[in-house]
């Protein structure tokens, strides 16, 4: 799907900067999520880059999380919600009947907003993913993928010498990044992450922070905060949600500093949400 | 104002005191209940766990026993023999089938493993044991009567009587009291008179079994007062059986001793030879059919339903029917299995199997509820992270949800078999509840259960049965306690493993 042809339905005029800059890496159109016979999310269209961070704000209820649900199609598993409308993730629709959904959530990695590591050792947290899905041929390899993975998500040297510890026994901070540990070590290329900071202290929070920043050198990510700070802290680009509709979508900085929209502006400045 | 706060807080305290106060009360009354009927039942049982046996000098003549099949020879009539070659002065019919009632119908089993494991004794003679029968060994307990034996302290002159059966006894100085009462019984070398009537000065006695000989005279020293706590027309043992025992208990011919018979041994219509093998053994089988049969159905339909399941009407009608499943009666369940089981299947009467079929249908409920309780307990938050790595649905639910949920099973489990364990209806209604000796060898024999077992033992009139029945019953507590013990310590594993 050539993106900037239909960029128009964008509502912000013109292309952010950030995007001309960067591939798309999924695309949205036309998107609704119904619950029952709620409609939780109406014709909600965005293109979102690779290797930047994108970060969906919004007040509670405004669908932000559903979105971010829907594009590794974690929703399926709500029996009552029903998805229309086109995900596209480099030129491929994850409704094609063709494609599976276990691949696609392979490719797309989520963080959840409950540190939520299995109750088992911290390498078999990180192992679990790369083994059902055969990525190593023997355990060398594995340890190998075990490794890297809690290297890159900065936890290897404190848990090095345990990693037969049970995972719900670290700290809520290092519980988190064990779960991006988990979700890294499956190679994906989009790690999606709903509220990850939301359930830790400051401290765990620039940690996270300071992680997210160092992986988008890598990945596409898109991170659900109610944050502002944090929005503007580890974001290029923003987006604004509001009642199911995608209601600003930029750069970060102009953002910030000069929404376009009256909305935009009330809640970034506190008068709502 | 200030004031009526306080006083308000003062009544919140009284009443905060008050409930703690409820709660203790009822947990000392249920505790106090709880021990009376522990203390009651294994006061009433630990008699049944030991049994008494005589030793006799038994020849083992070669002409009796073929040494070829020595397991097929007579050894209740060598045993009778010897028994009965302790009391030579016992003569009479009526004597002997009295002396006889003290031994055991099965008395001659012992001596029959005795030369079966050792076939050079025949031809013999040698010291064997022969079990005592009911009421010896009741009598022995003390269950009986209690006697009392005190040496004689003055003369004593016996003398028959006239023209009438008895015997006059009469003191060294005419019309003093003798200190005799009716119903005491002097014993003497010779043999033993009971006092049948008083007078001042005399007693008229009889004889307790045959007294050779005209008048005696018996000094002090030379006799023995034996009285009894209960009459005799009162008791099933008779003054005379209890001399006889006592004889064989000053002898040191009476051996007390763990009854193993107990726990090796099937029902029987003699107390002392009833054992709860059969039942024990009945009980695991049929469990065990119950426990293959509804813990992997029942766990498959509780991931099911809970899990795969597509949440409609159709479904919701199933959850409803398998919540009402659990509160049918048990005797339903029987009827049931009677109907379909034996009657349509045409399956054996009496067995294990049927009874672990109804006993698998019983708990199926139980099992499903707890299960799908403990399904329902597993975080979604462990569902979505394996999801979120890119797991099925099925790799999630058997890799991660079910393992977590298992402790909680094996809860839902554990309440199942105990129920099962302690079942008794709806197995008298498939046949189990017959008399039944034989230890069953398959799922397919005849069996019956402990629940069962203690039911039949406390329905007959034998004294010995009750302490048989408190005894039954603290086994099956103890079986119920190790198998719970056992889930438990499973439980703790698995738990520990995460």
């Amino acid at each position: 799907m050539n993106a900037p042809a239909t960029f128009k339905t964008l509502i912000t005029p013109e292309k952010p900067r950030i995007m001309a800059e960067r591939p798309m890496k999924i695309s949205a159109r036309d998107v609704d999520v119904f619950y029952g016979d709620k409609h939780a999310i109406k014709k909600l269209s965005i293109d979102i880059p690779d290797r930047a961070v994108s970060a969906f704000i919004g007040p509670s209820g405004c669908g932000k999380s559903t979105f971010l649900r829907a594009i590794n199609r974690m929703n399926d598993t709500i029996p009552t919600c029903r998805v229309t409308g086109n995900i596209v993730i480099d030129g491929q629709d994850i409704h094609d009947p063709k494609l599976d959904v276990v691949q696609l959530r392979a490719r797309v990695g989520m963080v959840f907003q409950k540190p939520n590591p299995f109750p088992k050792s911290i390498y078999e947290n990180v192992a679990y993913g790369p083994r059902i899905h055969g990525m190593s041929q023997n355990k060398a390899d594995l340890d190998q993928i075990v490794e890297k993975s809690l290297r890159k998500a900065g936890l290897w040297e404190e848990v090095k010498d345990r990693l037969n510890n049970p995972g719900t026994g670290l700290s809520g901070g290092q519980q988190q990044r064990l779960c991006i540990a988990r979700a890294i070590a499956v190679n994906p290329e989009v790690i999606l992450m709903d509220e990850p900071c939301s359930a830790l202290d400051p401290i765990a929070t620039a940690r996270i922070e300071e992680l997210i920043d160092e992986l988008r050198q890598n990945y596409c990510i898109v991170i659900v905060t109610h944050s502002m700070q944090q929005a503007a802290r580890v974001s290029q680009l923003t987006a604004f949600f509001h009642l199911g509709t995608l209601v600003e979508y930029g750069d970060t900085d102009e953002m910030f500093t000069a929404p376009q929209e009256k909305r935009t502006q009330d809640y970034i400045t506190g008068r709502f949400g | 104002m200030t004031e009526l706060r306080s006083e308000n807080i003062a009544k919140r305290y009284a009443a905060e005191r008050r409930f703690r106060f409820y709660g203790a009360a009822a947990l000392v009354v249920t505790a106090v209940f709880l021990t009376i009927l522990l203390v009651d039942t294994v006061w009433k049982g630990i008699p049944a766990f030991t049994e008494h046996r005589v030793l006799l000098d038994v020849t083992l003549d070669a002409q009796a026993i073929d040494a070829a099949k020595p397991e097929a020879a007579d050894y209740d009539s060598l045993v009778k023999a010897a028994f009965r070659a302790e009391f030579p002065a016992v003569s009479g019919r009526a004597e002997k089938k009295a002396l006889n009632a003290l031994l055991s119908s099965g008395a001659g089993d012992d001596l029959r493993s005795l030369v079966i494991a050792d076939p050079s004794l025949i031809g013999q003679t040698v010291k064997a044991p022969a079990l005592l029968s009911d009421d010896s060994d009741l009598y022995l307990k003390g269950f009986q009567t209690d006697v009392s034996v005190a040496a004689g302290t003055a003369v004593l002159r016996v003398a028959p009587l006239e023209g009438e059966e008895g015997f006059l006894l009469t003191g060294d100085v005419a019309e003093q009291p003798l200190g005799l009462a009716v119903g005491q019984v002097v014993r003497f070398a010779g043999g033993a008179l009971r006092i049948v009537k008083l007078d001042s000065g005399h007693a008229v006695a009889e004889a307790l079994g045959t007294l050779e000989g005209g008048q005696l005279t018996l000094e002090p020293g030379q006799w023995d007062l034996v009285t009894f706590s209960a009459k005799e027309q009162d008791r099933r043992i008779k003054d005379q059986q209890v001399l006889w025992l006592e004889q064989l208990r000053a002898e040191d011919r009476v051996e007390t001793r763990f009854a193993w018979r107990f726990f090796s041994s099937g029902d029987s219509r003699e107390p002392e030879l009833a054992g709860i093998r059969g039942a024990l053994v009945g009980s695991l089988l049929t469990v065990a059919v119950a426990l293959m049969l509804a813990l992997p159905l029942g766990i498959a339909a509780a991931v099911y339903l809970e899990q795969f399941a597509p949440k409609n009407r159709f479904t919701d009608l199933i959850e409803v029917n398998i919540n009402n499943l659990a509160a049918v009666p048990s005797i339903i369940f029987g009827l049931l299995g009677l109907a379909v089981f034996l009657n349509f299947f045409g399956m054996p009467r009496s067995a294990p199997l049927v009874g672990g079929l109804v006993l698998a249908l019983l708990v199926l409920p139980t099992i499903i509820i707890a299960s799908r309780a403990a399904l329902k307990a597993v975080p979604p938050s462990i569902t979505e992270a394996a999801l979120g790595v890119g797991a099925s649905h099925q790799q999630a639910v058997f890799h991660h949800v079910l393992p977590l949920a298992l402790p909680g099973i094996m809860t839902g489990t554990i309440l199942g078999l105990a129920r099962a364990f302690g079942e008794t209806a709806p197995l008298l209604m498939i046949g189990m509840v017959a008399f039944i000796a034989d230890v069953p060898e398959g799922f397919t024999s005849a069996a019956t259960v402990l629940p069962v077992q203690v039911f039949l033992w406390s329905d007959l009139p034998e004294l010995a049965f009750q302490s048989k029945t408190a005894a039954a019953i603290i086994v099956l507590l103890v079986v119920l306690f190790i198998l719970n013990a056992a889930a438990i310590y499973l439980r703790k594993r698995f738990e520990r493993r995460w």
